[in-house]
């Protein structure tokens, strides 16, 4: 466990991402910003632009139109970068599964860092989610990505 | 060359560029607290800007767009904090013992306070991204707004304290002749300037070139790594240096004994957290609405105080 990755875990900056989404997660995107949940008080930001961001919240099942774009974000993203599949469709496509328009799970585009199981996930589901993508990141001491 | 190093201590370390963005940060650390609070948060902790910065400088990658000019896009996040910190250098020191100022230096200050919003502009033209030119655009237009009104604010303690435009002399006219923001041409020029500040700061209602929500922190929006932290520290040390500035033209500026220390802060913080609460109480404004209400009522507001000033009230 090093410093440097210790400082990490007390800011980590968002980017939300919607590959598709029916917009439930995206709300209980911004259901963990609100006063009962406040996920600012861990130093999580949700900024704007993926140049200022460390994890990259990736929402919806990510449809064939997504899929260059979901690629070109990540390769935009400063690294080291993280990336966290948010929501039954985020982690395997949910009930989009046999669907023509899906044809990849996230996992299988972009390398994914920790997921978020739920449809919506609710806010608790959240915060566990990221005290896991902590805990992974403090256990990785010195590794590049 | 003992004197050449003091100059170098006295601007990278004390009150330079050391100590002013380590105030700006903790200033930033209020600031988001504060706007925490009022929306009925928790708020981060106090080490929080400590955190985002280090992180920034030490772990994260700094990338250049391609089609972006290397020199202005790296070249002018550096020039942005020298300036801020060559402006609470000049401003505490002169502060510290107000006869070490020069003539017209308040003219320098206002000068170099321009330097971060230009270097800023330049730094996103540079960038080679649609929305951080529409951001700098905006930025020149916010500029060309709020500094009619400032400059001329600024007048009136150049008038009270009897046609000096020297920072340490406004300073010694206070400590025999009682506060400028006393007097009723001190108190309109005072709310003008904090309108002026708050619209030099990049708050909301007048953050319309960094719009977060529209063109996603417009001039910042290419910067990452290093530099997002190096124009992040320029604008730490902005904020942490411009109620100082407030309180050195209006409140008799910074007193070195218990009692005036205390007196110090209490000004400072009121002067913070009214920007803050105006900032978390109101709407983002249009370019053109920001536009008019500058050089509308604030400037006809200021140059009354002028007037005001000029016949002794």
């Amino acid at each position: 466990m090093g410093l440097k990755e210790k400082i990490l875990t007390k800011s980590l900056y968002a980017f939300h991402l919607s590959s598709g989404s029916c917009n439930n997660c995206d709300i209980e995107l911004l259901d963990c910003l609100t006063p009962r949940y406040d996920l600012e008080r861990f130093g999580i930001v949700l900024v704007g632009s993926i140049k200022h961001a460390d994890i990259l919240l990736c929402t919806g099942s990510a449809n064939r139109l997504c899929i260059p774009r979901i690629k070109r974000l990540y390769e935009q993203m400063p690294k080291p970068g993280f990336v966290v599949a948010w929501g039954a469709c985020g982690s395997s496509r949910g009930l989009f599964k046999d669907s023509y328009n899906t044809g990849l799970p996230l996992d299988e585009i972009i390398p994914v860092d920790a997921y978020i199981p739920g449809c919506p996930p609710k806010p608790e589901a959240v915060i566990a989610a990221l005290v896991k993508l902590k805990t992974k990141i403090l256990a990785k001491k010195g590794s590049s990505r | 060359m003992i004197k050449s190093l003091e100059y170098i201590f006295l601007f990278l370390v004390f009150p330079g560029l050391l100590f002013s963005s380590a105030m700006g940060l903790i200033v930033g650390w209020v600031d988001r607290k504060v706007t925490a609070r009022l929306q009925w948060r928790v708020g981060p902790p106090w080490y929080q800007n400590f955190a985002d910065m280090l992180k920034l400088f030490l772990y994260k990658e700094t990338l250049i767009p391609a089609g972006a000019s290397t020199v202005l896009f790296l070249g002018m996040p550096l020039l942005a904090s020298a300036a801020a910190a060559l402006v609470s250098t000049v401003v505490l020191v002169i502060n510290f013992s107000p006869q070490s100022g020069f003539i017209g230096d308040t003219i320098v200050l206002v000068y170099l306070m321009m330097i971060p919003p230009l270097a800023l502009m330049l730094g996103a033209f540079a960038s080679a991204n649609p929305l951080a030119s529409l951001g700098a655009s905006r930025e020149m237009k916010a500029m060309l707004s709020y500094e009619p009104p400032f400059i001329l604010s600024l007048i009136v303690p150049i008038i009270k304290a009897g046609y000096v435009i020297k920072l340490g002399d406004i300073i010694t006219y206070q400590v025999q002749h009682g506060f400028i923001v006393g007097s009723a041409s001190g108190a309109i020029s005072f709310v003008v300037m904090l309108l002026c500040v708050q619209a030099k700061l990049g708050f909301v209602p007048f953050d319309i070139p960094e719009a977060e929500t529209e063109i996603i922190s417009g001039p910042y929006i290419e910067y990452s790594g290093k530099a997002l932290a190096v124009f992040k520290l320029a604008k730490a040390m902005m904020l942490f240096i411009m109620p100082v500035f407030l309180i050195t033209l209006y409140f008799g500026g910074l007193r070195l004994d218990f009692e005036g220390f205390v007196k110090n802060i209490l000004q400072y913080l009121l002067i913070l957290v009214l920007i803050i609460v105006i900032k978390n109480t109101n709407p983002r404004v249009r370019i053109d609405q920001a536009m008019r209400f500058f050089w509308g009522p604030l400037l006809v507001l200021a140059a009354v105080s002028v007037a005001l000033a000029s016949f002794g009230y």
